[in-house]
């Protein structure tokens, strides 16, 4: 110990110098503890993907660079983010050069090298090893490393955003030296190092029980002296949302708890306890309901069931979906299930602001608005109140996963259909059935056997490319994919589709903000298919003691954890 | 007295073969009247019953109307059991929940306790079928409980929804599912106490008279293992009301606006410190339902063994 | 008695491979995906990818011989290696889907934590249900039978999710006397920390104990008083013999099959772990292990917990039909 508070208090004292703050030793505030009511199965990101185990492992192994809490990129590990302007991305938009700041080490004393960080690449990109993050290294054809502080890396075809790869919790940087003989099928042997990885990060893991708790102590090469504060970390896992709110803010026995998805009216009352303060911050997380475009009636044979082969008998009709979401009181819906922590929402892309569409149309609910549509539609009013045209009864199916907000939302959302003469059956789904993509299930979303559905998605960063062609028509689930496929609601349209190819092929920031609106356009207030509810924000609570939180939705929640100290 | 009794069995036992059974349900009956706790859970019980059956006539208001400026509301004359987080009517939620939670756990538990004595019965008594069937009942215990009921959702919901309706399809994959997962523990006590039975000298001595095996089961088996199957019969009544709410948070059970009283409960749980009352209904619903048939069957079996109905 | 234990033990083989490919085909069968927990920001291209490198959609027959043929052939060897030191090759381990480490370290890392926690209740759970269950009976409808009945019935009415949370309002939060979260790195090594470990574990337990002496003492009650009845408690009466010695000895050992039943029936479920009291107090044993495994459809964790639980099922099963014996010379099973 005395050993180590010799090279701390050295290593502090140089820092006075460069920082001109006052020597404030590493680790002088003892123990932090932190829960997380999922717990960490692994500490290697790139063989899960989870988020609490990217979030966990993000305290020991950092990318390049991350986002910080207004969505902007910040050097890490490297001197300054590569862009057009500075020439770290070359003019074809093919190439871009990472230069790594001189003198980091890992947490094991020796150099951090571009070797590591093209080993990460290839890594990743072995086809045995099933990483979790290989979508973050498409396009790349090589990496070259002329120097031990350069990386290069080159683009088959030109990368307008290239800050996927190496670039926020998803894509840290592992060890060469730890981890160059697991490349592929051996992935899965070196548990030492997937529970252990060497990291660049203010921790170092002193014992990892899968699924249980993490134990860490401060990392003694960690570059930013007197960093990071706490000499140790207890990371829990485990339990419930209500749990951890309660240990953090009731009983004070955790200092930071994660994702607090609890009714607003429930952390209100737990941060009465005094102990802790609940903290929220916005991302791109939309709460939807998506239309199902296709029939999902049991009557069809399966395999043209829920296909485009047959298009919904009720649903396909422009002007009931837009009725359907005219009559959802959002507002209310925040306030039930959010509070602080949501927004209403029209858009599919609601952040950045730059990519944000001027869209506040369905914001006011307006049942006599939607009782005309539904009128001009067609559907009458029937005797019992429900509509009906030839016959025929307007109800709807209505799943979604298991999970006490979601249930009161199908609940409203029910209330305020049924005021329009719209009836709804409601089902809810195991979430790992539910998102789970078993083709032999009838219950996954991507099978979407119902009329609509309700769950969140997001995207990773803040470009939205990815996540806006998702809804091509090739992307569709159906038999011959397996039922694997991210356009969940059938949307299928050409001039999509072509908007689309060409989003890709714009560099320019200004065109591509504008395509991605006209794309989010089409698919919420133009079409209707997509009907957004709620923009979420994420709460999570932290001891009031805990100093330097920084609540961040764009990476992972713990990315400034070199930063949090105890207040005194 | 014992003694007196006994001479007034005895005498019993020459009358005329026709009016001993009408005496005998008599006996049982008159038994059964003087057990006051069999008398107080009888009358709770069917109190809870009519509670729920008439219960959603009377009271006509909508449990899942969603009324958002009245919610969080406490006891009050429009609402006597209070408002939930939507405003819904909490009373007429735990009388309509009462409804599935009593027909669920009567169903599923008598489902359970007959599967389970009927195997537990025939293994006992017919010494070739015991391995058999004590090595099926290893099997059921051991299949992961999660896995199977989605594996008897995927299966079974949409053929049963399609031949007895959305609600009559789920109430029979649920009543089945919680009765075929639950029997195995009644089996196997059942079958102990019949292996024990067996070697009895009254059990021996209508052997040797040549009683055929029917007429052993019905007359000297059973009803010599009543009271463990009368505790199995309880026990499975609350666990049948409990598993019910965990069912449906795999989508097995009822449509998630559909009230059950363990459903009511577990919803309330995260805001017991707000509003304790929200759980205190639902559990004290469950706790008395469970505790009235737990005396209904003391009384019973008091009043159904003629060595205790003498005392 | 001994050739009745060996031929069932020889039995055992068959059964418990057939039990283990029954479990094997309702694990494949049900609805799982080691992806569907990760965020939907990953594309259904790298989650086949993911599937794939799992071997997830080999064929079902090759993936029940694989696993059978990892837990007997290649753990054992594992185990001789690392007790004796031997120096056996050692092919492709048991692998978890969610940690990709070996599964039975981590089910030997949960072992610690299930036995304080679910083994401590359930021998607590024993020892208020026996005494109870005898009192209750010898005075039935005394006062203590009717609270000893009432508290049994509202223990097992309500269910454990209630109790754990009603517990820690109460204890933790309010009183703050015991932590409300389980330290599963806590280590025992004085009087202190012991001290710790026995607050931890108090609320876990006592809920658990709750449930299971509630079950137990009822099937103890019920039987006592079926035997307390019979002629031979008369006889034994007559003989002059105490009404300790009556009760304690003749009733009581004629009263325990249904007990040792339920006793041997639950002794199994102590390894797997008490699922929702686990996820209450996050003591994170077994049962959340197992559950875990479920969600995240982990198929070779769920299937070799389930099997180990199988292995124990038949092996208590069997221990109560010979403890059926010892209570009951007259029953035979040759």
């Amino acid at each position: 110990m005395s050993k180590l508070k010799t090279l701390l208090l050295a290593t502090a004292a140089s820092a006075v110098a460069l920082t001109g703050a006052f020597a404030q030793e590493r680790g002088r505030d003892g123990e932090v503890k932190i829960i997380y009511w999922q717990a960490p199965s692994i500490l290697n990101p790139y063989l899960s993907g989870g988020t609490k185990d990217i979030e966990s492992a993000s305290m020991v192994v950092e990318p390049l660079a991350r986002f910080n809490q207004d969505g902007e990129l910040v050097p890490y590990l490297v001197d300054s983010i590569p862009t057009l302007e500075n020439g770290g991305i070359t003019a074809d938009n093919k190439t871009v050069t990472w230069k790594i700041t001189d003198g980091i080490k890992w947490s094991d004393g020796t150099p951090f090298t571009s070797a590591d960080v093209a080993f990460t690449a290839e890594y990743c990109r072995h086809p045995e090893g099933g990483c979790a993050q290989s979508a973050k290294f498409d396009g790349i054809d090589k990496i070259e490393t002329p120097d031990p502080l350069t990386v290069i890396i080159k683009y088959s075809e030109p990368k307008y955003v290239p800050y996927s790869a190496f670039v926020g919790g998803q894509s840290p940087i592992i060890q060469k030296a730890q981890f160059q003989e697991c490349l592929g099928a051996k992935a899965p042997e070196c548990t030492d190092a997937n529970f252990g990885p060497i990291g660049t990060g203010p921790f170092v893991v002193t014992s990892f029980k899968p699924n249980d708790v993490i134990t860490m102590k401060a990392n003694e090469n960690y570059r930013e002296a007197g960093k990071p504060a706490f000499a140790t970390v207890t990371f829990k896992g485990g339990g419930s949302a209500e749990a951890s709110g309660r240990a953090v803010m009731e009983t004070g026995e955790f200092d930071y708890g994660w994702n607090l998805q609890l009714a607003p009216s429930v952390i209100q009352e737990m941060a009465k306890g005094g102990k802790g303060t609940p903290i929220s911050a916005f991302g791109t997380l939309i709460e939807r309901i998506e239309m199902n475009m296709t029939d999902p009636s049991p009557s069809l044979p399966e395999g043209e069931r829920a296909t485009a082969k047959h298009p919904h008998p009720i649903l396909s009709d422009e002007k009931v979906r837009r009725a359907l979401s005219m009559a959802i009181d959002r507002p209310l819906l925040v306030e039930i299930g959010y509070g602080q922590a949501g927004r209403p929402a029209c858009n599919l892309v609601n952040a950045p602001i730059a990519y944000k569409s001027d869209n506040t149309g369905c914001l006011v609910q307006d049942i006599e608005g939607a009782k005309k549509l539904l009128d001009e539609a067609g559907w009458a009013p029937g005797g019992d109140g429900i509509r009906e045209k030839d016959g025929k009864k307007l109800k709807l199916s209505y799943q979604t996963s298991t999970n006490a907000v979601r249930q009161d939302f199908q609940a409203i959302i029910k209330q305020n259909w049924k005021d329009i003469g719209v009836d709804t059956e409601l089902r809810n789904l195991s979430g790992s059935v539910f998102f789970g993509g078993d083709p032999a299930s009838p219950d996954t979303f991507q099978k979407f056997y119902a009329d609509v559905e309700m769950y969140a998605n997001n995207f990773d960063g803040t470009d939205p490319e990815q996540y806006l062609t998702q809804y091509t028509c090739d992307k569709a689930p159906r038999p011959e994919t397996g039922w694997q496929g991210e356009n969940i609601n059938r949307y299928c349209s050409a001039e999509y589709d072509k908007l689309a190819v060409e989003l890709g092929r714009t560099g320019d920031p200004a065109k591509r903000q504008a395509l991605a609106k006209k794309m989010n356009d089409m698919l919420t207030k133009d079409s209707m298919t997509i009907v957004p509810l709620v923009d979420r924000g994420r709460v999570s609570a932290h001891a009031n003691s805990l100093g330097g939180v920084v609540l961040n939705t764009w990476d992972s929640e713990l990315w400034n954890v070199a930063d949090w100290h105890r207040k005194k | 007295m014992t003694d007196v009794t006994s001479k007034q069995e005895a005498m019993k036992s020459f009358t005329d073969l026709g009016t001993q059974q009408r005496s005998q349900i008599r006996d049982i009956w008159d038994q059964f009247t003087t057990h006051k706790g069999a008398l107080i859970g009888s009358f709770v019980f069917f109190g809870i019953l009519f509670a729920v059956v008439i219960g959603p006539w009377i009271w006509t208001l909508d449990p899942t109307f969603v009324d958002i400026r009245s919610r969080n509301q406490g006891v009050s004359f429009a609402h006597p059991f209070g408002t939930d987080q939507l405003g819904r009517d909490l009373f007429a939620r735990m009388l309509e929940g009462g409804r599935v939670s009593i027909a669920v756990g009567l169903t599923a538990m008598l489902l359970s306790v007959i599967l389970g004595a009927a195997v537990g019965v025939v293994a006992g008594f017919f010494q070739k079928l015991d391995g058999p069937l004590m090595r099926l009942t290893d099997l059921f215990l051991a299949l992961p409980l999660l896995p199977l009921l989605l594996v008897i959702v995927t299966l079974f919901r949409e053929p049963l929804a399609a031949s007895f309706g959305p609600e009559g399809g789920i109430f029979i994959l649920m009543v089945s599912a919680i009765g075929i997962t639950s029997w195995m523990q009644t089996a196997r006590i059942v079958r102990g106490d019949v292996l024990a039975l067996k070697e009895r000298d009254f059990v021996l001595a209508a052997r040797s008279i040549g009683t055929p095996s029917r007429r052993m089961i019905t007359r000297h088996v059973l009803p010599n293992v009543l009271s463990p199957i009368m505790v199995s019969a309880t026990l499975g009544i609350a666990n049948a009301i409990i598993t019910e709410s965990a069912l449906s948070f795999l989508g097995l059970g009822f449509p998630p606006d559909f009230p059950t009283w363990g459903r009511l409960l577990f919803d309330a749980i995260p805001y017991m410190p707000q509003y304790p009352m929200w759980v205190v209904w639902p559990g004290v619903a469950i706790s008395l339902t469970v505790l009235s048939v737990n005396y209904m069957g003391d009384g019973l079996r008091d009043a159904l063994d003629p060595r205790q109905r003498s005392r | 008695m001994l050739t009745y234990t060996i031929r069932r033990l020889l039995l055992a083989i068959p059964t418990l491979l057939f039990i283990s490919f029954v479990i094997f085909a309702v694990i494949k069968l049900s609805p799982s995906d080691p992806t569907a927990n990760l965020p939907l920001t990953i594309p259904p291209e790298v989650r086949e990818k993911i599937r794939e490198s799992l071997g997830f959609n080999e064929p079902f027959i090759v993936q029940f011989f694989l696993w059978l043929k990892q837990l007997v052939v290649t753990e054992p060897k594992v185990w001789m290696n690392n007790a004796f030191g031997t120096e056996f090759e050692i092919g492709q381990r048991m692998i978890s889907y969610q940690t990709r480490s070996p599964v039975l370290d981590l089910i030997v890392q949960r072992i610690p934590q299930t036995l304080w926690v679910v083994g401590t209740s359930y021998v607590v759970g024993v020892l208020i249900a026996v005494p109870i269950g005898i009192i209750s009976a010898y005075k039935q409808y005394s006062v203590f039978d009717q609270i000893g009945t009432f508290i049994a019935m509202i223990g097992f009415s309500v269910p454990t999710f209630f109790t754990g949370v009603l517990m820690i309002l109460f204890f933790s939060v309010n009183l703050g006397w015991f932590p409300s979260i389980y330290d599963t790195t806590h280590v025992v090594e004085d009087w202190s920390s012991f001290l710790f470990q026995v607050k931890q574990m108090i609320m876990p337990t006592m809920v658990l104990a709750l449930f299971n002496a509630a079950q137990i003492s009822r099937y103890m009650r019920s039987s006592m008083l079926d035997n307390l009845t019979q002629d031979y408690v008369r006889t034994a009466r007559a003989k002059g013999l105490t009404e300790k010695t009556v009760v304690l000895v003749h009733v009581l050992r004629n009263s325990m099959i249904p007990v040792v039943t339920v006793i041997a029936l639950n002794l199994p479920s102590v390894f797997g772990g008490a699922l929702i009291t686990e996820q209450v107090f996050q003591v994170n044993g077994l049962g959340q292990l197992l559950i875990l495994a479920i969600q995240g459809g982990d198929v070779p964790t769920v299937q070799t917990v389930t099997v180990i639980f199988a292995v124990l099922i038949v092996l208590f099963n069997l221990i109560a039909d010979v403890l059926y014996g010892v209570l009951d010379p007259r029953i035979r099973y040759d």
